[in-house]
């Protein structure tokens, strides 16, 4: 089937940027400078606030208006739309498991003159990646969903194939749409497979052996 | 024989600078006053025991010199330096990060709840410090790190986490990781009062080990008084914020007068 | 071409009528997934293993297949089975597509507010006697639910934010309005922002809302806790 490599292409692409400002907001959301938090916590409050496909259409339509500039492609768009707005969710993951971990590491590694940047990197990050798995898990399987939403600005991805096929011959939608629904299930499956992984890793706190 | 010895070693700590001076140290916590002008000296080498009711003050008193909480008003000198001040333009403001890592290199901590990495092996867990911060080579903090964890007892336990060890193996693991930063002085966080009973022993004779062989400075709080007593230059007693008495063990703790020290002493007798 | 105050005031009257469809339809959803919920925590109480591991595998599958195609299929295909194809509307089509695809996650919350009870209830509940009906009504129950109630909470949120999907296939709500409005007038900018203030408008607040209903109930819930096991103690 067709379409194959754009919804794989859109998954892989906006998992990554949105681990990457998921944990640039996650830190500056805990940023001792308040206006560095405050920026953030706007961010973070009008992506979780709006809808994901409210999104997607305001960037396809609004920001070539607005700015004059086009994102490139609408590859982009989809990528950058969806990886804004998941950051935006597991920025509160990278936030909150940074504040779960106890205090007492932190006076540990200051007793052991760590700065602050050591502290974070060696001690504090190390063990809130763990508690994090999980949860970046869920929300990549949430972001595999999400890529069916990038043929409503005309992406030619597996979802955008099986309305062609169901416009052109209308009793085959049944069969269409359930192969559909069946593929997006295989690409799910390893990523349920690894969230399970990730919640017995995070369970035992340290990965010994 | 032994008091010639004793002598000597007090006949040098005379002439010798304090290590560390609290000069009128106030904390507070919001409204609550916790420590109500401390002065203290505490000489190289020197041995000293905080003891006193929960609530005294004796745990912020050492925490104000880690740096895990910032006096509220005094000043507190390791070494010669001002540890929470410092000059900019010739004038004293509060000191930044770079400055309080300067001064605190001198300062080792061991806490109530370890505290150790659970993330790290034991072995991790006594070299982190030495290859991050004194930017020593591997192989180097990996020997003394070893070193160390022997004269503890637990160089079998090297590639052991944290989770796998009982709770005097864990404050020991503790210690030695302390240990291999070489401080000049070394904290104690009541360390033995989160242990089981039949554990605290172990953990002691480690501390009695540190104290017989280095030339560590030692502040303990503790409740452990004959322990104490055993090892201590000198005792303090906190009450409600200030130092109440303070002298030899046997001063403080056999011959004293003062009446809420007395009282304090009677519950652990009791 | 840029911001126009003007195009905001005209388009503003244009989308805000399809606001009562959204909102209606969010209840709509939510009502079902509530309900349908329930069922499927039903289900996977039984205990049979091969329906459990039936029932667990296809709530996996619609849990973890977009809710878009969900809503196509039911939209298009299901019309088209024979025998049991119905055509549908629209709205009646999203209430079933995103109902049941979050009915799914609505069944776990049940679960977990059950399993949440501790098993001495259980066990006290059995040696006082109670019926079936009692146990679940007077012991059970009270418990499970309190604290799943921000979590159920929160999905009526999220499925607020899950709704503009149904625009996809015509349901004529706020971002329907706003995709209309800017094909007539090739100006998408403004009623795209419109719809994305009415979703912050109404949905940060509610979140905020629903923050602090779970700060008063976990206080609440701890005092009656208290209550309930003082009162099993006495029985």
């Amino acid at each position: 089937m067709r379409g194959f490599n754009i919804t794989i292409t859109v998954l892989i692409a906006s998992a990554i940027f949105s681990y990457l400002f998921a944990f640039i907001a996650g830190l500056c959301r805990i940023s001792e400078n308040p206006i560095i938090r405050h920026v953030t916590a706007v961010y973070v409050e009008v992506f979780r606030g709006t809808s994901l496909i409210v999104q997607l259409f305001w960037l396809y339509y609004a920001i070539p208006m607005l700015f004059g500039i086009q994102l490139g492609s609408n590859w982009w768009t989809g990528v950058i739309a969806i990886a804004l707005n998941y950051g935006a969710y597991m920025s509160e993951v990278v936030r909150g498991s940074i504040l779960a971990i106890s205090k007492g590491q932190t006076e540990a590694a200051i007793a052991l003159n760590m700065s602050k940047f050591q502290r974070m990197r060696l001690i504090i990050l190390p063990q809130a990646v763990r508690m994090m798995l999980p949860e970046f898990g869920n929300y990549t399987i949430q972001m595999l969903k999400a890529t069916s939403l990038v043929s409503l600005i005309g992406m030619t991805d597996i979802l955008y194939y099986g309305d062609i096929i169901r416009s052109s011959n209308l009793s085959q939608a049944p069969i269409v749409y359930f192969l559909v629904l069946i593929f997006y299930f295989l690409l799910a499956l390893p990523l349920i497979w690894l969230t399970r992984k990730a919640e017995s890793i995070s369970k035992k706190g340290v990965a010994s052996g | 024989m032994e008091e010639v010895a004793v002598k000597k070693t007090s006949e040098i700590e005379e002439k010798e600078d304090p290590i560390v001076v609290y000069k009128d140290v106030h904390k507070s916590f919001g409204d609550i006053e916790v420590l109500k002008g401390i002065n203290l000296e505490i000489k190289p080498a020197e041995k000293l025991a905080l003891i006193g009711p929960s609530g005294s003050g004796k745990t912020t008193i050492i925490r104000l010199l880690m740096t895990l909480e910032e006096p509220t008003s005094g000043d507190i000198i390791v070494n010669g330096k001002n540890l929470w001040k410092m000059e900019k333009n010739g004038k004293l403001v509060r000191a930044n990060e770079h400055h309080l890592r300067n001064v605190r290199g001198e300062i080792g901590m061991v806490f109530q709840h370890f505290n150790l990495f659970p993330h790290m092996t034991i072995l991790e867990n006594c070299t982190v410090a030495p290859i991050h911060v004194k930017k020593e080579s591997k192989e180097k903090a990996r020997e003394r790190a070893i070193e160390m964890l022997e004269r503890v007892g637990l160089k079998d336990k090297l590639h052991n986490y944290p989770s796998q060890l009982s709770g005097g193996q864990k404050q020991r693991v503790a210690m030695a990781r302390a240990l291999v930063m070489q401080p000049k002085i070394m904290l104690f966080d009541e360390v033995t009062s989160a242990l089981d009973p039949e554990l605290v022993g172990e953990v002691l004779e480690v501390i009695r080990d540190i104290a017989n062989t280095g030339k560590t400075a030692m502040v303990l709080v503790t409740h452990e008084m004959d322990f104490a007593k055993d090892v201590a230059d000198r005792v303090l007693f906190l009450d409600k914020g200030v130092i109440a008495e303070e002298g030899t063990p046997e001063e403080v703790l056999q011959n004293s007068k003062n009446e809420r020290l007395q009282s304090f002493l009677r519950r652990f007798r009791g | 071409m840029k911001w126009n105050w003007e195009t905001f005031f005209d388009a503003l009257p244009f989308i805000l009528p399809g606001l009562g469809v959204t909102v209606g339809l969010t209840f709509a959803c939510y009502l079902f997934a509530l309900v349908f919920g329930f069922f499927w925590t039903f289900l996977r109480r039984i205990p049979i293993r091969t329906i459990n591991w039936t029932v667990t595998w296809v709530m996996e599958f619609i849990r973890s297949t977009p809710p878009l195609v969900q809503l196509f299929f039911i939209y298009y295909a299901w019309p088209m089975i024979p025998g049991i194809g119905v055509a549908l509307s629209p709205f009646t089509s999203a209430i079933l597509g995103l109902g049941i695809h979050f009915s799914t996650y609505i069944g776990e919350i049940y679960r977990s507010g059950i399993e949440s009870v501790e098993k001495g209830q259980w066990e006290a509940a059995k040696a006082l006697n109670f019926s079936t009906v009692d146990k679940w009504r007077k012991i059970i129950l009270p418990q499970a639910i309190p604290p799943t109630i921000p979590m159920l909470g929160n999905y009526l949120i999220i499925m607020f934010k899950e709704v503009p999907l149904a625009s996809t296939i015509g349901v004529a709500g706020i971002l329907l309005m706003a995709n209309t409005y800017g094909a007539r007038n090739w100006a998408y900018l403004e009623p795209l922002t419109i719809v994305g203030i009415i979703f912050l408008l109404l949905s940060y607040p509610s979140a905020i809302l629903i923050n602090k209903l779970e700060k008063r109930m976990n206080r609440r819930f701890d005092k009656e806790m208290a209550f309930v096991k003082e009162e099993v103690k006495n029985a």
